[in-house]
C-alpha cells in the first residue's frame, strides 16, 4: 500500500473537511433527540422523521429552484424539512403524551410510517427517479478560512454547518441556563414533582418533541438538500437509529453529541476514501465495499458497548414512561 | 364486592370478558377502517378514485386462484416472522432485527444447499431448515447477550445488526458464494433436492404449511407451558417476575432466540421455495412488515394470521393496481403504516397503556 | 397556638368519584388562619383526595371551595400556588439531581427570562426564609445528598418560597424518627403562630392530639365530625375513625421460640449506587418468634429485604435459611430453602396487575406439580388450588379469573399472604406488610402473623410503623444506617429509647457517635 497517498496534508484536509460535513445531519438529529429525551419522551421515530424531513426538504428546494427562487430555494427546503419534522413530532406527541400509548411501539410504527409516506410522496412528486436538486454553495468565512489546514476544515463550509454548531450552543444554553431548560429536565427526572410545582408536563413534553423533531427534520433535509442533492428510498440509511444510540453515548449532553457526531463523520469520511484508495492502491486485493459500509453500524455497537455498564445509567429517570396525571402513588 | 363463590364464572366475569373481546377485535377493526379511510385521502390527493383503486386492490389480492396464491405466498414469510416476534414482544423484548436474522438464516440454509448438493432431499431439506433457524438464533443471540450482559438496548443493537447482516449477505452473494462464471451478485442455483416441494400441483409450497403449523404451536407455547407463562409474566412486569423467582435473563434470551429462529427459518424457506439462490433481493422488508403485523394482530396467533393475510393482500393488491392505474406500489406501505397507527390510536383510546 | 379568625379555606359539599368508589361523599371542611388542623382517618378514608382537590390536582364532581370568603375554581397546582396554597406530599416531590435552589425556582417566573435567576440572589432569599421559620438547609446541595428530614424541610420551604399562606402536609411524620417528628410538629406550630393555616393529614392518633388545634375525622368518604383537640382523646377518635369499638392493642400470648431458622452473619451489601447499605449485620430469627426490625425508612431496610430474598448480592457475610447456607442466593433458591416473602411494594414486587388471581397465586410455583404435569400447564389444578386458598384467606374477588389490578390493596395483600403460606415455608419475611391497607385488612394481617408465629413459624418483620413493631414483635432490633444498633425484648421496649436508637443518637454496644463517624469517614476513602 502506498502510504504517501494518505499521509499528506491534502488528503488529511479533505478527510477532515468532509468529516465535518458528513457529521451535520447526524448532529442535528442527536441534538433534537437529546432535548426530547431530557423531558422523558423516548422518540424512536427519528429515522422516519428524518425521512420525512429529507423528502419534504428536497421537494421544496427542487421546485423552488425550478420556480426561479435561486439562492433562497435550499433555505426554503430546509425550512420545509423542519416543518415536516414538527408535523411528525405533533403526531408522536399526540400518541405518546396525550393518548399515553407505549412509546416504543409508537416510535417503531412512526419509523415505518415516515419511511413509507416519504417514499410515496417522492414517487408522486417525481415521475422519473434520479433527480438532482439545486444544492447549496459553500460560505467560507473571510480571513479565517485561509488558515492552513484548520481554515478549510473549520471555516469553509456551507452555512448549515455553522448553523448546526450554533444550534449545539443554543441547545446547551437552553438546557443548562434557562427556566425552560429547568422545566424540561425536571419533567424528565420527576414529572410528578414538576406537576405539583405548577409545570404542565404535557406542554413541556410536546414542546420538547417539537424541538426535537424540528431538528431531526432539519437534519434529514440537510442530508438531501445540502449534502447529497438527491433523494432515494432508504437514503437515511440508519442515521436516525445511530442518532438514538449516540444520545446514550453522549450522556444526553449537547457538546458530547458534537464530539460523537464528528467521530461518526470521520468514520464515514474514512470509509469513502478507503474505498477509492484501496481500489487504486491495493490492486487486486480490495476491501469489499460492503464491509466499509458496515463501519458506522459496527461503530455504533462498539460505542454503545463502551458506554454500557451494569448499574445506574445517566438517563433521565422518567425516560420512556408516560405520565399519568395526578396518579400520586 | 360480591361474595360469589370463586369457583363459578360469574356474571361480572362474563361481562368483562365480552368487553375485552370487543376491544380486542373492535379496535383493530376500527383502526383498519380509519386507516383505509386515510388511505383513501392519499389516493384522492394522487388524483385517483379511491373506490376504484380499492376494488382493484381487492381483486388483485383475492380475486382469483392465482391472486389468492400470490397473496398466500407473500403472507407466509411474514406470518412466520411475525409469530416469532409476537412471542418476543410478549416478553417486551423488542426484536427489530428480524430482517437481519432472516438474511442470516437464508445465508446459512443456502450455504448448506450449495456446499452439500449431493445429499438426498430427505436429509438436505431438514438440514437447510435447521441451519437457517440456527443462523437466525445465533444472530439474534448477539443482541440478546449484549442486552443481558451489558444492558444494551436490543432495539438499537438488533437494528445495527440488521444493516450488518444485509450487507454481509450481499458480500457473500457477490463474492465467495457467487455463481462461477456469472456476473450477477447471486449464488448458483440450488439443486432440485434443495428446493421445497410444492403441494398438490399448486404453487403453494411446504413452507406455507410450516407457517400455518406455527400458529397453534405458538398458541400452546404461550398459554399452556410454564415457559410461556414466565415469558408473559416478564412482559407484564419484569420486576415482579424477578421477585417471583423467574430467571428474567434466561427468558429474555429465549425470546430473542425463538424470534430469531423463526425469522431465520422464514429466510431459508423463501430462498428454498422461491428464489433458489442466495442473493441480495430476497426480502421486500418482510422483517419490518412482520413487526407491524405482530402489533396489528394484537400479539395473538390468530390475530397475527389474519393481519399477515391482510398485509400481504395490500401489497399484492397494490402491485396489481399499479399496473392498472400507475399509482406507486409504495402506496401500500403507506396505507399499512397508517392502518397500524390508527389501530394504535384506537387501542390507546379504548384502554390506555400500562406502566 | 394560633388565633381563631374567619376561615381562610372553606370546602363545602365536596364530592369526588373514582371508578368503583366514592372517595369523597359530600365533605365540609374549613381551615382558619393561624390554626393547625388535623385531618384524621384510616387508609382509604378520602383525606388525601380531599386535599388533592384543594391543591388542584383533582377536580371535584360537586361542591365549592372558598378562599378568604370568595369562591374559587382551582384547576391545577399552578392555580393553587397562585392562590397561596402549598402542599407537601407523602412521597417527596423533589427533583433529586437538582440542587435545593433549583427545586425552589422550578416553575417560578424568573426576573430575567428566559435565563434562570441569578443563583446568589436565590440563595440569599432562601437563607432568609430558612432563618425566619427555623428550617435549616443548604441551598447549593443536591437534593439526593440530603437526609429524609432535610428533604422534608426543603419541601416546606418550597411552599413558603412560593408565598403560601396555607400549608397542607400529607402524612408528614411517616418517614421521620420520633424526635424528628416532634421537631416537625413544633415547626408546624411556629408556622401557625406566624399566621399560616396548616392542615396535616395523619392516621396517627398520638401526634394528632399533640400537635393540632382541631381534628376533622373522615370515614368512608364522609366527615364524621370536627372537634377541638383538647376536648377529645385517642379512644374517641379511634371510634370516630372506625365506627366501632377498636381494640388498640393486639392480644398475643408469650412466644415459645425454638431453633434458629434464619441466621445472618456479618452481612454486608451495597445499595444501587455502590455505596455500603448494610454494614456487618448479624441477626437470628427462631421458630415461633417474631423479630421486628425497627427503623426510619432508608436506613437499609430495602437492601436487607432484598439480600435475604436473594435479590441483592452480599459483599461479605453469610445467610442461612433453615440451616442451609445460601451461596449466591437467588429468589428461587431462597424460596426452595423455605423462605416466604411478603414484599414491601405490592405492585412492583408482589403481584402482576394484568394477570388473574389464580395466575398470581401460582406465580412462583408455576413449573411445579400439580400446576405443571409432563410439561403442560394444568389450568384445572391452578383454578382449584387458588379457589381454595382464596376462600380460606377471605380474599374478596368476583372470581379467580379477575385481574389482580381490580382488587383492593387489602385483598391483593391477602392473596400474597395466601400464596406465600401455601408454600409451607419455614421462614416468613414480611416487609411493610400493612402499608396502605385499611384497618380491617391490617387487623387481618396482624392476626395471621401472630397465628403463624404460634404455629411455630419464624417471622422477620420489617416495618417503619413503630406501633406495628411494638405490637407484634417478641424481639426488636433497630437498624440505623445499615447497622443493627440495638436488640431488645419486645415487651420491655421503651418507645423513647427506640426513638433514640432509630435516630442514631444512641447505640447499645456503647460505641460513641464520634467513633462511628470516624469509621464511616474511613470507609468513604
Amino acid at each position: 500500500m502506498d502510504w504517501s497517498l494518505v499521509l499528506n496534508w491534502a488528503f488529511l484536509v479533505a478527510l477532515l473537511t468532509s468529516c465535518v460535513r458528513l457529521a451535520m445531519p447526524l448532529l442535528l438529529a442527536v441534538l433534537g433527540e437529546i432535548v426530547t429525551e431530557r423531558s422523558g419522551v423516548l422518540n424512536l421515530g427519528l429515522e422516519g422523521v428524518m425521512a420525512m424531513g429529507a423528502v419534504t426538504g428536497f421537494m421544496v428546494a427542487y421546485y423552488a429552484g425550478d420556480a426561479g427562487l435561486g439562492a433562497a430555494s435550499p433555505w426554503l427546503g430546509l425550512l420545509a424539512g423542519m416543518i415536516a419534522g414538527m408535523a411528525m413530532g405533533l403526531l408522536m406527541g399526540w400518541l405518546s403524551v396525550t393518548l399515553k400509548a407505549d412509546q416504543v411501539i409508537c416510535g417503531i410504527t412512526l419509523v415505518i410510517f415516515g419511511q413509507g409516506l416519504a417514499n410515496y410522496i417522492y414517487r408522486q412528486g417525481f415521475r422519473s427517479l434520479a433527480v438532482n436538486g439545486p444544492g447549496m454553495p459553500s460560505l467560507p468565512i473571510p480571513g479565517l478560512s485561509r488558515i492552513p489546514v484548520l481554515g478549510p476544515v473549520l471555516f469553509d463550509h456551507q452555512p448549515t454547518v455553522y448553523l448546526a454548531v450554533l444550534l449545539t450552543l443554543l441547545v446547551w444554553l437552553l438546557l443548562t441556563h434557562t427556566t425552560w431548560g429547568l422545566k424540561i429536565r425536571a419533567v424528565g427526572e420527576n414529572p410528578a414533582s414538576a406537576d405539583t410545582s405548577g409545570v404542565s408536563v404535557a406542554r413541556v413534553r410536546y414542546a420538547s418533541l417539537l424541538i426535537g423533531t424540528a431538528l431531526a427534520g432539519l437534519g434529514g433535509a440537510v442530508l438531501t438538500v445540502v449534502q447529497l442533492n438527491l433523494f432515494r428510498e432508504g437514503i437515511i440509511a440508519g442515521r436516525g437509529w445511530i442518532a438514538i444510540a449516540l444520545v446514550i453515548f453522549a450522556s444526553w449532553r449537547p457538546w458530547m453529541a458534537l464530539g460523537g457526531a464528528l467521530f461518526f463523520g470521520l468514520a464515514d469520511s474514512v470509509q469513502y476514501r478507503i474505498q477509492a484508495l484501496s481500489q487504486v492502491a491495493l490492486g487486486a486485493r480490495t476491501i469489499p465495499y460492503e464491509f466499509l459500509l458496515m463501519l458506522p453500524y459496527v461503530l455504533t455497537l462498539v460505542a454503545l458497548f463502551i458506554r454500557s455498564r451494569s448499574g445506574r445509567s445517566e438517563a433521565p429517570a422518567a425516560l420512556g414512561r408516560p405520565y399519568f396525571m395526578h396518579r400520586l402513588q | 364486592m360480591t361474595e360469589a363463590s370463586p369457583m363459578s364464572v360469574t356474571m361480572a366475569d362474563r361481562r368483562r370478558r365480552r368487553r375485552e373481546l370487543a376491544t380486542t377485535i373492535g379496535s383493530p377493526l376500527l383502526g383498519t377502517f380509519v386507516g383505509l379511510l386515510i388511505g383513501a385521502v392519499l389516493i384522492l390527493m394522487a388524483g385517483a378514485n379511491p373506490l376504484e383503486v380499492y376494488s382493484a386492490m381487492a381483486a388483485g389480492a383475492f380475486g382469483g386462484k392465482r391472486q389468492i396464491t400470490e397473496t398466500v405466498l407473500r403472507a407466509s414469510p411474514i406470518l412466520i416472522i411475525a409469530l416469532g416476534l409476537m412471542v418476543a414482544f410478549r416478553a417486551r423484548v423488542w426484536n427489530i432485527g428480524a430482517e437481519g436474522q432472516y438474511f442470516i438464516g437464508a445465508l446459512a440454509g443456502g450455504a448448506v444447499a450449495l456446499l452439500l448438493p449431493d445429499l438426498p432431499l430427505i436429509v438436505l431439506l431438514p438440514a437447510m431448515l435447521i441451519a437457517g433457524a440456527a443462523g437466525g438464533i445465533l444472530w439474534a443471540l448477539v443482541a440478546g447477550l449484549l442486552k443481558v450482559r451489558r444492558g444494551m438496548s436490543e432495539i438499537i443493537t438488533t437494528l445495527m445488526l440488521n444493516y450488518i447482516a444485509v450487507l454481509f449477505v450481499q458480500y457473500m452473494a457477490r463474492g465467495p458464494l457467487q455463481e462461477t462464471g456469472g456476473y450477477l451478485p447471486q449464488s448458483a442455483q440450488f439443486v432440485d433436492a434443495a428446493r421445497l416441494p410444492q403441494l398438490f400441483g399448486t404453487r403453494i409450497h411446504l413452507g406455507v404449511l410450516l407457517a400455518v403449523l406455527f400458529v397453534p404451536i405458538v398458541y400452546v407455547l404461550l398459554w399452556y407451558t410454564p415457559l410461556g407463562f414466565r415469558l408473559r409474566a416478564v412482559g407484564s412486569r419484569s420486576s415482579v417476575a424477578r421477585y417471583a423467582g423467574i430467571n428474567v435473563n434466561r427468558v429474555i434470551l429465549f425470546a430473542m432466540a425463538f424470534s430469531g429462529a423463526l425469522a431465520g427459518l422464514a429466510g431459508v424457506v423463501e430462498v428454498s421455495a422461491i428464489h433458489f439462490r442466495v442473493k441480495a433481493e430476497i426480502s421486500v422488508g418482510y422483517g419490518f412488515s412482520a413487526i407491524l403485523v405482530a402489533l396489528l394482530g394484537r400479539m395473538h396467533p390468530v390475530g397475527v394470521l389474519v393481519a399477515a393475510l391482510f398485509f400481504a393482500g395490500l401489497t399484492t393488491g397494490a402491485e396489481a393496481m399499479h399496473v392498472v392505474s400507475k399509482l406507486p406500489v409504495a402506496l401500500a406501505s403507506a396505507i399499512q403504516a397508517v392502518v397500524v397507527l390508527s389501530v394504535l390510536v384506537a387501542d390507546a383510546l379504548t384502554h390506555g397503556s400500562r406502566d | 397556638m394560633g388565633q381563631t379568625t374567619d376561615p381562610i379555606v372553606q370546602m363545602r359539599g365536596i364530592v369526588k368519584r373514582f371508578p368503583g368508589v366514592v372517595a369523597n361523599a359530600g365533605i365540609d371542611f374549613d381551615l382558619k388562619a393561624g390554626e393547625v388542623h388535623a385531618l384524621l382517618g384510616e387508609n382509604g378514608a378520602g383525606k388525601t383526595t380531599l386535599m388533592n382537590i384543594l391543591y388542584g390536582l383533582y377536580a371535584p364532581d360537586a361542591g365549592q371551595i372558598l378562599l378568604r370568603g370568595r369562591e374559587v375554581a382551582i384547576s391545577s397546582p399552578r392555580a393553587a400556588i397562585t392562590h397561596g396554597l402549598g402542599m407537601v406530599h407523602q412521597h417527596f416531590m423533589l427533583v433529586q439531581p437538582f440542587t435545593v435552589a433549583e427545586n425552589m425556582i422550578l416553575g417560578q417566573p424568573s426576573n430575567r427570562e428566559p435565563l434562570m435567576e441569578n443563583r446568589a440572589a436565590v440563595h440569599k432569599r432562601l437563607e432568609a426564609l430558612s432563618e425566619k421559620y427555623g428550617l435549616a438547609t443548604n441551598p447549593a446541595a443536591p437534593v439526593w445528598t440530603l437526609s429524609v428530614g432535610e428533604q422534608q424541610r426543603v419541601e416546606i420551604l418550597k411552599a413558603l418560597y412560593r408565598g403560601a399562606d396555607v400549608l397542607i402536609l400529607d402524612e408528614p411524620t411517616a418517614v421521620l424518627t420520633p424526635q424528628e417528628a416532634s421537631d416537625l410538629l413544633q415547626i408546624l406550630c411556629r408556622l401557625a403562630e406566624e399566621g399560616k393555616g396548616v392542615v396535616f393529614i395523619s392516621h396517627k392518633l398520638g401526634e394528632v392530639l399533640a400537635a393540632s388545634d382541631r381534628v376533622t375525622v373522615l370515614r368512608d368518604g364522609k366527615a364524621v365530625g370536627t372537634v377541638p383537640s383538647h376536648e377529645t382523646d385517642k379512644q374517641a377518635l379511634a371510634c370516630m375513625m372506625i365506627g366501632r369499638e377498636v381494640v388498640l392493642r393486639v392480644t398475643k400470648g408469650p412466644a415459645h421460640p425454638t431453633e434458629p431458622r434464619l441466621t445472618l452473619n456479618g452481612v454486608r451489601a451495597d445499595n444501587d449506587r455502590g455505596l455500603p447499605a448494610l454494614r456487618d449485620i448479624s441477626l437470628e430469627v427462631r421458630a415461633g418468634e417474631i423479630l421486628g426490625i425497627a427503623g426510619v425508612d432508608g436506613n437499609g431496610q430495602r437492601e436487607l429485604e432484598e439480600v435475604i430474598a436473594g435479590l441483592r448480592p452480599t459483599t461479605a457475610g453469610t445467610i442461612a435459611i433453615a440451616g442451609q447456607t445460601l451461596v449466591e442466593s437467588t429468589p428461587r433458591r431462597a424460596g426452595q430453602s423455605g423462605l416466604a416473602h411478603i414484599p414491601s411494594d405490592r405492585y412492583r414486587m408482589g403481584v402482576l396487575a394484568d394477570f388473574s388471581v389464580a395466575e398470581n397465586f401460582v406465580l412462583e410455583r408455576i413449573g411445579d406439580p400439580p400446576f405443571t404435569r409432563h410439561g403442560w400447564l394444568r389450568w384445572d389444578a391452578i383454578r382449584r388450588d387458588s379457589s381454595e386458598s382464596v376462600a380460606a384467606f377471605d380474599v374478596r374477588t368476583p372470581s379467580v379469573e379477575t385481574p389482580v389490578g381490580n382488587l383492593s390493596g387489602g385483598n391483593a395483600q391477602k392473596l400474597i399472604l395466601a400464596r406465600e403460606l401455601a408454600r409451607n415455608p419455614k421462614v416468613l419475611l414480611a416487609a411493610q406488610p400493612t402499608r396502605g391497607l385499611d384497618v380491617s385488612a391490617i387487623e387481618y394481617v396482624h392476626h395471621k402473623l401472630i397465628e403463624q408465629r404460634d404455629a411455630g413459624m419464624a417471622i422477620l418483620l420489617i416495618s417503619t410503623e413503630l406501633d406495628e413493631i411494638t405490637a407484634l414483635s417478641d424481639r426488636i432490633a433497630v437498624i440505623y444506617e445499615g447497622e443493627i444498633v440495638a436488640v431488645m425484648d419486645g415487651q420491655q421496649a421503651d418507645v423513647n429509647d427506640l426513638g433514640l436508637f432509630m435516630a442514631g443518637q444512641k447505640r447499645q454496644d456503647g460505641k460513641s457517635i464520634v467513633e462511628r463517624d470516624r469509621i464511616k469517614r474511613r470507609e468513604a476513602e
